[in-house]
């Protein structure tokens, strides 16, 4: 190990505390869970509203996201890995679950931030 | 440790590819630690850089291109093949760019390669969703970048004191 080796391992470690810590700043209780497929918004469910939904991914892939005691999380998911579904519950704001493959994006946004669609589907 | 060969140093090309394919293949058996995507240990980035002390940084690119290209297509889907392009080109770019400096060890050249592969990644996915969501996941991807360069470097320096110095 050289000298610059370290600095480069310590510059990268603070920038990691850095977007930790304002990750976990920024974040509030959320309001709305955004879903996106392909980067769209597809559907947005209110968090204080239980309720089961299967969400269509990109190539026919399904999620089944479930919104629960003010928390969201998949709870099956038919993809490859199923890192999605290993992720667990999200609530606060800007909190995400993501499955890569089917392209889906669960997001929970907060009241300022609801995006104007034309239609939430239940 | 420059091969003056030529059908030898293309034997050896293949030979590496092919290094990169079986070593791609053990870490698709390793259980994700983290529910994070991208978390992994870049065993195949002790290919490139070994291929970085060997050869030329433009017969490295080459070999880093191919084997890329088919791990991906024998084991990806076109989709994953995006993301180890963006990832693979950006964290050679910056191996090589540190490599150039003389100033780092192989530790420090291959943290840098871990590192902005996972930056690559972050952000080709952050496009591709239309989501900012991603950059949560910077402090995970940027801690398991720098343990999985320290880790394969260590390695490669292993490696690379029990090659001979010329074939």
């Amino acid at each position: 190990m050289k000298k610059a080796d370290m600095v480069l391992v310590a510059v990268v470690i603070l920038a990691a505390a850095i977007s930790l810590f304002l990750g976990q700043f920024l974040k509030r209780e959320g309001t709305f869970a955004t879903v996106s497929v392909d980067g769209s918004v597809v559907a947005e469910y209110a968090l204080d509203e239980d309720g089961t939904y299967a969400i269509k991914g990109a190539d026919g892939g399904v999620n089944i996201l479930v919104i629960e005691d003010g928390k969201a999380f998949l709870s099956e998911a038919d993809c490859p890995d199923k890192l999605c579904v290993k992720q667990g519950s999200i609530s606060k704001v800007g909190g995400s679950i993501i499955c890569l493959p089917h392209k889906v994006v669960i997001e929970i946004t907060g009241e300022g931030e609801k995006i104007q669609i034309d239609a939430v589907t239940q | 440790m420059q091969l003056h060969n030529k059908p030898k140093k293309i034997a050896y090309y293949g030979l590496l590819i092919a290094v990169a394919f079986v070593l791609s293949y053990l870490e698709s058996l390793i259980p994700a630690f983290v529910a994070v995507p991208g978390v992994k240990l870049g065993l195949t980035n002790l290919v490139v850089l070994i291929a970085l002390e060997y050869f030329g940084y433009k017969e490295a690119f080459v070999i880093n291109m191919i084997r890329i290209l088919l791990v991906g297509l024998t084991f990806g889907n076109g989709f994953s093949l995006i993301y180890s392009f963006a990832g693979g080109i950006l964290s050679f770019v910056m191996m090589v760019l540190l490599k150039k400096t003389g100033k780092f060890s192989l530790s420090g050249i291959s943290v840098s390669g871990g590192v902005s592969h996972n930056l690559a990644q972050i952000l080709v996915a952050a496009v591709i969703l239309q989501s900012h969501a991603l950059f949560y996941y910077l402090p995970v991807l940027l801690i398991s970048g720098t343990v999985a360069g320290l880790v394969i470097g260590l390695i490669s320096a292993e490696i690379l004191k029990r090659l001979p110095k010329t074939f």
